[in-house]
């Protein structure tokens, strides 16, 4: 029973990291139209940069030694920095130049990593990082309970966050230059900046995920920054229903479930000779249901809602 | 530098070329305030070129152009729109995934709530600020007969209600200057006299318009003065009376409906 429980609060806080990472991309992508193919390179940024600042001193650069809150927030800014430099140079591209540039960022934030040994570890990645409350909490069930509960505070915040902006004028300003940036700009609008302004922030809420994730494992590598956790994310938010937060969430769910059942209903019930093969056939999975939701059902499971979502104002229709 | 008072619009020696070819080729032309000016002309004839370039989102080779006396030839068309020039387009460009009234909305420039943290640092004042937009948006959606129509989605409109949409959403910025480029294109002819009825009703209250419009009989009929357009010329420039009775016109144009 024990076991049930810890592995259901493993799979919750796994989830709802990987929920957070996503409404991030839901802001890039559901509400503004830009299509990041890196999303790895900011939720990477976010965790190497909280267990640089926040870590024991190391042989590399990094072990600071930051109080946790601290590291977190300089994770969050490295992928703000990092995502405000990537789009001053690439975001006057438009869709699929801006996901090959964005993809290539992510590639070549993963080799770098693997390759600077001085710089954050090489292949071995960073260890030795102090996980926060642990004094407090201790190191077993206890402690990820408490880990679960505040990263579901960071992943009510961030949803909330994400509502409001989503409702205010930004977020319509945001869904204006998604729909069409020239008459956008017919109209006044300097979508350059406001592109810029929403690819910074969503990076940001990227670079939470990834600094919460490098936490829980106070551990990360640079198995960590694989493209199949940027496509694992557009699954989620594919699946989900981009432009709608709630469908980012659900979607989150829905799919980190999926990726796990099929992990493990592989390694129990398929022939020992596919074993091997594992990793490639859900990588497979992974494909076709983003593959079957564009072709049947590309609006996703939570649809974006046009006109009625304004609570203020009557409907007429 | 010309620009009298009485000029909205005034095109100096404008032009552009797109490799050898000179889609506008050394326009001068005055826009009288108040007026509606009809620019008809062949296929090709740099009509939307011209648009393009009096809104900046083309840059010209040559020439200037002034807004209300201000030169606005290096202004961004962003700029242009915040100091009173507006625009349609001739494949009309809703935001089709928003709903007509946040359409219309999203028009006003120098939003608080446009800002990043507007929301979160002031939020009274920019509920303010859109409660005053939605009422003024109804307003105007009101008067382009879309208000029953403010919470469909923009790309479920039919042709005509998306030219009224566009005219709405312009009217949002309170424009001295409105360019329309074909508003009678792909419109039925009841939509196409709402239309008109409400250009002219702006027009008298004092908006200068300048219109694309294939329909010789609807530009022969409602603007004053005709400005025709040829090889990225200006071949001709009078009257709807003169315009019926010049020979180069005839040739340049009119001479394919007439023979």
């Amino acid at each position: 029973m024990i076991g049930v429980i810890s592995y259901l609060v493993f799979f919750a806080t796994v989830a709802s990291i990987l929920a957070i990472a996503v409404l991030g991309l839901n802001l890039h992508w559901g509400y503004t139209g830009l299509f990041n193919g890196g999303v790895v390179a900011f939720f990477g940024a976010g965790a190497y940069g909280t267990l640089m600042l926040g870590g024991a001193p190391q042989p590399h650069l990094g072990g600071f030694e930051w109080p946790w809150i601290f590291a977190l927030i300089g994770g969050v800014a490295a992928a703000a920095v990092l995502a405000w430099i990537v789009g001053l140079l690439t975001l006057r591209l438009r869709h699929d130049y801006l996901a090959i540039a964005t993809f290539g960022v992510a590639v070549a934030f993963e080799n770098t990593m693997r390759n600077a040994q001085g710089f954050a570890g090489g292949a071995q990645g960073i260890r030795g990082f102090e996980r926060p409350f642990r004094e407090f909490a201790g190191n077993g069930l206890g402690w990820n309970l408490l880990y679960l509960a505040l990263v579901l505070v960071a992943l009510v915040a961030t949803y909330l966050f994400l509502e409001r902006l989503a409702r205010a004028p930004f977020g319509r300003l945001l869904r204006a230059i998604r729909e069409d940036e020239e008459a956008a700009r017919s109209l006044g609008k300097s979508p350059a900046r406001i592109r810029l302004t929403s690819f910074v922030t969503g990076s940001a809420i990227m670079g939470l995920a990834g600094g919460l994730y490098g936490t829980f494992y106070a551990f990360v590598s640079p198995q960590d920054v694989l493209p199949i956790l940027t496509f694992q994310i557009w699954a989620m938010l594919i699946v989900g229903g981009a432009g709608n937060n709630r469908g980012a969430v659900a979607g989150a769910f829905l799919i980190w479930g999926a990726w796990t059942a099929s992990g493990w209903g592989l390694s129990r019930f398929a022939p020992v000779d596919w074993q091997l093969y594992a990793g490639s056939i859900q990588w497979v999975l992974i494909g076709s249901v983003i593959v079957g939701m564009l072709m049947w059902r590309p609006e996703g499971l939570f649809p974006e809602r046009v006109g009625e979502d304004r609570p203020q104002t009557g409907r007429t229709t | 530098m010309r620009g009298s008072v009485a000029e909205a619009l005034g095109i100096v020696g404008l032009t552009r070329r797109f490799g050898a070819l000179r889609a506008v080729d050394g326009v001068d032309l005055s826009v009288e305030r108040g007026t509606m000016t009809g620019l008809i002309g062949p296929n090709g004839a740099g009509k939307s070129t011209l648009f393009n370039l009096l809104t900046g989102t083309l840059r010209p080779d040559a020439g200037t152009v002034t807004l209300m006396g201000q030169d606005v030839t290096r202004m961004r068309p962003e700029a242009r729109f915040a100091a009173g020039l507006g625009r349609t387009f001739q494949i009309p460009r809703p935001f089709a995934r928003m709903s007509v009234l946040d359409n219309v909305m999203t028009a006003p420039t120098a939003q608080l709530g446009e800002r990043l943290w507007g929301p979160f640092l002031r939020p009274r004042a920019v509920a303010a600020q859109e409660a005053r937009l939605r009422a003024r948006a109804m307003e105007v959606l009101d008067f382009v007969t879309l208000a029953p129509l403010a919470q469909h989605p923009a790309g479920k409109l039919s042709g005509g209600q998306t030219k009224l949409l566009e005219l709405a959403r312009v009217l949002m910025g309170e424009p001295s200057v409105i360019l329309l480029d074909e508003p009678a294109a792909g419109v039925n002819p009841a939509l196409t006299e709402l239309l008109i009825g409400k250009i002219e009703e702006l027009n008298r209250g004092g908006t200068t318009f300048v219109i694309i419009e294939h329909d010789m009989d609807l530009v022969m009929r409602h603007c004053a003065p005709i400005v025709a357009l040829a090889e990225g010329r200006v071949v001709f420039q009078g009257s709807a009376a003169e315009a019926q009775s010049n020979q180069v016109l005839i040739d340049a144009y009119l001479g394919g409906v007439h023979a």
